[in-house]
C-alpha cells in the first residue's frame, strides 16, 4: 500500500512539475511576445538589447524582480499581504490539472473537471480582494472592488456560456466535451454556439482583468489597482498568476469551442490528423488576440463595462441556452439529427 | 474514482508550494533598506491623511448579492445540462419555466435601476 502510494506521488509529481515548467517558460515568453506584438503594432522594435533579438530578456526581468525589495507598507497586514498573491498564482497554476492536451494527454481524468475550472478561476478574486485590502492603500482597496465586482459581473456571462457547452456535450468532463467535436472546423461547438463562443471568450477577457476591460489597473486614474504595493517577487506573483491565468482562459476556448487537439482538415492525410499542435495552436491564436486587442482597443468606462456584462450578455446567453436545449432535445439543425 | 482526484491534491501543494518558494526567493535576496518615505502608502505625493479603509459605494454590495442569485441558478443549470437528453421534453419544459421566473426577477432588477453605473 505504501509503496503505491509512494509511486502515485512520485509517478503524478514528474508530469505536475513538467506541466508547472510548461507553463512558467510560456508566461516568460508570452510577456516577450507581448511586448514584440505591441511594438511591431506601434512600429518600434519592442526588446532587443538582452541576448540575440531580445530572447533572454523574460530572464533578466525574473532576476531584477527577485533581487528587488518586497516592500511592506505601513500598516499593512503582513501575513494577509504575502498570502494574496500566493492565492493568485496557486488557483492560476493549479486549474491545469484537468486540462487534456491531446487524447489521454491529461493529468487528472475526472468527471467534474468543468466544474474544478470554475472552481479554480472563481478562487482567484480572493487574492485580489485580499491584496487591495491588506495593502492599507486608498488606491489598492479602489482597485481591488472595482476588479472584484467586474470578475464576479463577467464570471455569470462566462457560466451561462459554460452550461449552453454542457448542453451541446452532454458531459462535465473536458476531454469528453472535446471528442464530442470529433471531425472537422465545422463540426466544433463554435458554429452552433457561436454567440456563447464570443461572449465566454470576451467576459474571459474581462475576467483577467486585461484591455480594453483593464479599469481596475487604470494607470491613468488608480495608478495600478490592487498591487500598486506590491514588489519585486511579491508583484511577479501577481503578473505569473495573471499570464497563467490568461493562458487557461484561451487553452479552454480552444477546447470548448474550438475542438482541443482536432485537426479543422478531413481526410486521411498527415495535415488532418488530431495532435497537441492543433491544441496549442488553437490557443496562441487567443492569446495573441488578447495582445491585438491591448494593442488596438481604448479602455472602456467603468459603467460601459457593468452595462455590456449585465444587459447585454446575459440576457443573450440565457436565450442561447434556451436555443440550444430546444435544438438538442428536439434533434433539430445539421448537428443534433 | 477517488484515485483520480489524488493528482489534482498534489498539483494544489505543488502550485501552492511554487508560490512559497518565489516569495521566500524574493525575501531571501531581495535588498532590505527601508525608510519611513519608502513604506508609507502610495497617495501622488502627499501624505495619506486618513484610513485607507474607508466607506465605499453600495453598489458594490448590491453587485455581490446579485452575484450570488446568479451563480446559485448557474449551479443549479450545471447538474440539468447534463442529463438533458434524457430527461427529454418534461426537463427542457421545467428549466423553462425556471428559466422565465428567473427572467422577471432580472427584469425587475434592471427596471429598479440596480444594474446602473453612471
Amino acid at each position: 500500500m505504501i509503496e503505491t502510494l509512494e509511486f502515485l506521488i512520485f509517478d503524478n509529481l514528474i508530469y505536475i512539475l513538467a506541466i508547472v515548467l510548461g507553463v512558467v517558460l510560456t508566461v516568460a515568453y508570452l510577456t516577450y511576445f507581448e511586448r514584440k506584438v505591441i511594438a511591431f503594432m506601434h512600429a518600434r522594435m519592442g526588446p532587443n538589447r538582452v541576448g540575440p533579438r531580445g530572447l533572454l530578456q523574460p530572464f533578466a526581468d525574473v532576476l531584477k524582480l527577485l533581487t528587488k525589495e518586497i516592500i511592506f507598507p505601513k500598516n499593512a497586514n503582513k501575513f494577509l499581504f504575502l498570502i494574496a498573491p500566493i492565492i493568485t498564482l496557486a488557483t492560476a497554476f493549479a486549474a491545469w490539472a484537468v486540462v487534456p492536451f491531446d487524447d489521454g494527454w491529461v493529468l487528472a481524468d475526472i468527471n467534474a473537471g468543468l466544474v474544478y475550472v470554475l472552481a479554480m478561476t472563481s478562487l482567484g478574486v480572493y487574492g485580489v480582494i485580499i491584496a487591495g485590502w491588506a495593502s492599507n492603500s486608498k488606491y489598492a482597496l479602489l482597485g481591488a472592488l472595482r476588479s472584484a465586482a467586474q470578475i464576479v459581473s463577467y464570471e455569470i456571462a462566462m457560466g451561462f456560456a459554460l452550461v449552453g457547452v454542457l448542453v451541446a456535450a452532454g458531459t462535465l468532463n473536458l476531454s469528453d466535451i472535446v471528442r464530442a467535436q470529433e471531425g472537422g472546423f465545422l463540426n466544433w461547438f463554435w458554429l452552433p454556439l457561436l454567440p456563447l463562443f464570443v461572449i465566454y471568450y470576451i467576459s474571459g477577457v474581462a475576467e483577467t482583468n486585461r484591455a480594453p476591460f483593464d479599469v481596475a489597473e487604470g494607470e491613468s486614474e488608480i495608478v495600478a489597482g490592487f498591487h500598486v504595493e506590491y514588489s519585486g517577487a511579491a508583484f511577479a506573483l501577481f503578473f505569473l498568476g495573471e499570464y497563467a491565468n490568461m493562458i487557461i482562459i484561451s487553452a479552454l476556448t480552444a477546447l470548448m469551442f474550438l475542438g482541443g487537439w482536432y485537426s479543422p482538415f478531413t481526410g486521411d492525410s498527415w495535415i488532418a490528423q488530431p495532435s497537441i499542435f492543433w491544441f496549442l495552436a488553437k490557443t496562441s491564436i487567443f492569446l495573441y488576440a488578447y495582445f491585438w486587442f491591448r494593442a488596438s482597443l481604448p479602455r472602456y468606462r467603468y459603467d460601459q463595462i457593468m452595462r455590456l456584462g449585465w444587459k447585454v450578455f446575459i440576457p443573450i446567453t440565457i436565450v442561447w441556452i434556451m436555443v440550444v436545449a430546444v435544438m438538442k432535445v428536439y434533434h433539430i439543425g445539421p448537428w443534433w439529427n | 474514482m477517488i484515485a483520480s482526484y489524488f493528482p489534482i491534491l498534489l498539483f494544489l501543494a505543488v502550485a501552492t508550494g511554487l508560490g512559497i518558494a518565489l516569495m521566500s526567493l524574493g525575501l531571501l535576496f531581495g535588498t532590505r533598506k527601508t525608510n519611513d518615505e519608502k513604506i508609507s502608502a502610495y497617495e501622488c505625493g502627499f501624505e495619506a491623511f486618513d484610513d485607507a479603509h474607508m466607506k465605499f459605494d453600495v453598489r458594490f454590495y448590491l453587485v455581490a448579492i446579485l452575484f450570488i442569485i446568479f451563480d446559485l441558478e448557474i449551479a443549479f443549470l450545471f447538474p440539468w445540462s447534463v442529463v438533458l437528453e434524457e430527461l427529454g421534453g418534461f426537463g427542457l419544459v421545467s428549466m423553462f419555466i425556471f428559466l422565465f421566473l428567473l427572467v422577471i426577477g432580472f427584469i425587475y432588477e434592471w427596471k429598479k435601476g440596480a444594474l446602473e453605473w453612471e
